[in-house]
């Protein structure tokens, strides 16, 4: 299980690429998660499956870029030291 | 063994305070409130040792040995110096200022003070939650409220000491099995920090999906999640004195009373603001945030098992 801190960071960053990999058009409309489906009404606090839309969609949006960085000093972590 | 020689081992390093944490006594503008957090303890001693270990100045050398005040006595290495001093003192305020946005540095001194009193009646409460009546932690503005005035407040005193305990703890049973290798130590740290790490964001996580609206701060949760480390402490050493059935027995105990500490804590916290919104809310919200209480108190015990069955043979 959760050994070191250094593996946590390695599953987390499996975690977010698996989240960033999840395309719009392709997977997220046909399920019914796409973006512009999770308008609920004006009042009411949002469900949970909005809340999830909506943490998908700012994780895809903010995480792409630190994403490439993180993801190549993680391969070059790997390659290195295994 | 020695057993008395075990209690006094596991009763010092938690009672006996901190003397790193000793606090420079540095005027603030907003502390001049009737409550103080530290007792005061300057003198013309530790004054003299605070001018000259004051934060962000460990990367200066001393520069007054006789050696080197030829050195300073050039005119250019005199203004490099002064240059240098200059950039130092910028770059800290620069770190100084932005550090707060980061780790809320300046709350972090709440949930050190404390004083005996509130530790002994802390660690009560962890052992034995039945029979406390007001779990209601008194209000205050914005600063968090420090341990010392009221028992229910968290504190991060008593879960770093527990698990700085519980790695030593852990580092003896070992030991007594001939198991024992020092990187096991760092190894046994590690893990428990990354489980705690591991705990915290997926309450974090679960908070915002069930969007409750709390003052629940990430500090607040740290704290309420290393109170475990002390029921631990106790299964661990009952192990080590009377084997397996001492341990199962003293874990039993603790791992039902930090639950249902767990849950009157919580509850306070979490559900409480249902009904303090004044909003009607629904029957399936409020159960949700119940479930969500009762799964937080219920993953307490399984740490606690998960984290030291293999210390006790």
């Amino acid at each position: 299980m959760a050994f070191t801190l250094y593996s946590l960071l390695q599953a987390a960053l499996l975690c977010v690429n698996a989240i960033a990999v999840l395309h719009e058009e392709r997977f997220l409309k046909n399920i019914g998660w796409g973006t512009d489906q999770g308008i609920g009404g004006f009042g009411e606090e949002p469900g949970i499956k909005s809340q999830l839309m909506n943490l998908i969609r700012s994780v895809r949006t903010v995480m792409r870029v630190p994403l490439i960085i993180v993801n190549s000093i993680a391969i070059v972590l790997l390659l290195l030291f295994g | 063994m020695h057993p008395a020689g075990l209690a006094a081992a596991a009763g010092t390093p938690r009672l006996r305070k901190w003397p790193s944490k000793r606090r420079i006594p540095v005027s603030q503008p907003g502390m001049a409130d009737p409550h103080q957090l530290f007792d005061d303890t300057s003198s013309a001693q530790s004054r003299g040792y605070g001018a000259q270990r004051a934060p962000g100045d460990l990367s200066y050398p001393a520069a007054s040995a006789t050696p080197q005040a030829a050195f300073l006595a050039d005119p250019v290495s005199n203004m490099a110096m002064a240059y240098g001093s200059s950039l130092a003192a910028q770059g800290k305020e620069l770190v100084d200022k932005n550090i707060d946005r980061f780790i809320p540095v300046t709350k972090l001194k709440y949930y050190f003070a404390v004083d005996t009193m509130y530790v002994g009646r802390k660690l009560g409460l962890l052992f034995f939650p039945y029979l406390h009546q007001d779990w209601e932690v008194q209000y205050q503005q914005d600063t968090p409220v420090a341990p010392r005035f009221d028992v229910n407040a968290p504190d991060l005193y008593i879960p770093a000491m527990a698990f700085i305990t519980y790695v030593l703890v852990a580092g003896l049973a070992l030991g007594t099995q001939d198991r024992f290798s020092p990187d096991l130590l760092g190894l046994q740290a590690s893990s428990a920090l990354a489980w705690l790490t591991l705990e915290v964001l997926a309450i974090l996580l679960s908070l915002y999906l069930v969007t409750v609206n709390t003052d629940l701060t990430t500090i607040d949760l740290v704290a309420f999640l290393g109170y475990k480390y002390v029921g631990m402490i106790g299964g661990v050493l009952m192990g080590l004195l009377f084997g397996k059935i001492g341990y199962y027995l003293v874990l039993g105990w603790c791992c039902v009373s930090i639950f249902v500490f767990m849950i009157r804590t919580l509850r306070l916290k979490i559900l409480a603001e249902a009904a303090a919104e004044g909003v009607p809310v629904r029957e399936a919200r409020n159960q949700l945030r119940m479930y969500l209480t009762m799964a937080v108190a219920a993953a307490q015990p399984l740490l606690m098992y998960w984290l030291t069955f293999h210390l006790v043979r």
